[in-house]
């Protein structure tokens, strides 16, 4: 038991709204659910609009980096509308962040085998076109809107939304 | 080996890997050791130090001791409950 927990007999929760699905948006989130478990918190992720993506089983192996609106990349921002440029982007980030992190799909792996929770967004499903079939197995539940203020509500839990 | 002749029970050396690869080690190496054991960690990470405070006071374990030198630290950590 951490010390978190003993102070008001009740654990901590980290609840994420995972609404982009590019590298630069997912690697911070997963950082931080990854980590909570070691501080002795429940972690749910909310995956939401873009985000959806990364829990289907395409989505979930082609996460890329955005070279369009992005002027953090060291190059001129005009030259990310090129064809092509997602994925010289995609391709030299992720060969950075490998080195150091593990995969999405690994990064999943991780979160579940800690004892976290991952959920899809089901109106995101309905206009996204997404099927109960198209999603990774590592998915907990489909949940909505009140399922997730319920979580939010709960003084004991940090939300966030990235 | 380390300051005050304290001696570490398990050695877990995380040098090159970010933020929260060594934090996230250290929580797996820790639950093989039992309690008032030490788990000597080594690590380059520029926010170990702020970071395995943080972690050890959220477990109840405690930092014994550390050091950096030229930007690799080195903690001995005595595991809590």
């Amino acid at each position: 038991m951490s010390k978190f927990s003993k102070s008001n007999n009740k654990k901590k929760k980290l609840v994420i709204v995972v609404s982009k699905g590019t590298i630069d948006m997912i690697y911070p989130a997963f950082v931080l659910a990854t980590t909570a478990p070691t501080m002795g918190m429940d972690v749910d992720l909310y995956f939401t609009f873009w985000g959806l993506n990364v829990l289907t089983k395409k989505g979930v192996k082609s996460v890329k980096l955005a070279s369009v609106g992005n002027p953090g990349l060291p190059m001129p921002n005009v030259l990310g509308m090129l064809p092509g440029m997602t994925s010289v982007a995609t391709s030299m980030m992720k060969k950075r962040i490998e080195k150091y992190w593990p995969s999405v799909p690994e990064m999943i792996q991780m979160i579940k085998d800690s004892g976290g929770r991952i959920h899809a967004c089901s109106p995101t499903m309905g206009f996204m076109g997404v099927k109960d079939d198209d999603l990774i197995p590592e998915v907990t539940d489909i949940v909505g809107a009140s399922t997730f203020l319920g979580w939010a509500a709960d003084p004991d839990t940090i939300t966030l939304f990235i | 080996m380390s300051k005050n002749n304290l001696k570490s029970d398990k050695i877990l050396d995380q040098r090159g890997r970010l933020c929260p690869m060594p934090i996230i080690a250290a929580n797996n190496e820790i639950t093989s050791l039992s309690k008032g054991q030490i788990l000597e960690v080594i690590c380059d990470d520029p926010g170990s130090q702020s970071d395995f405070e943080a972690w050890t006071k959220s477990r109840g374990h405690s930092i014994l001791s550390s050091s950096n030198i030229s930007n690799t630290f080195r903690f001995l950590i005595k595991k809590g409950e």
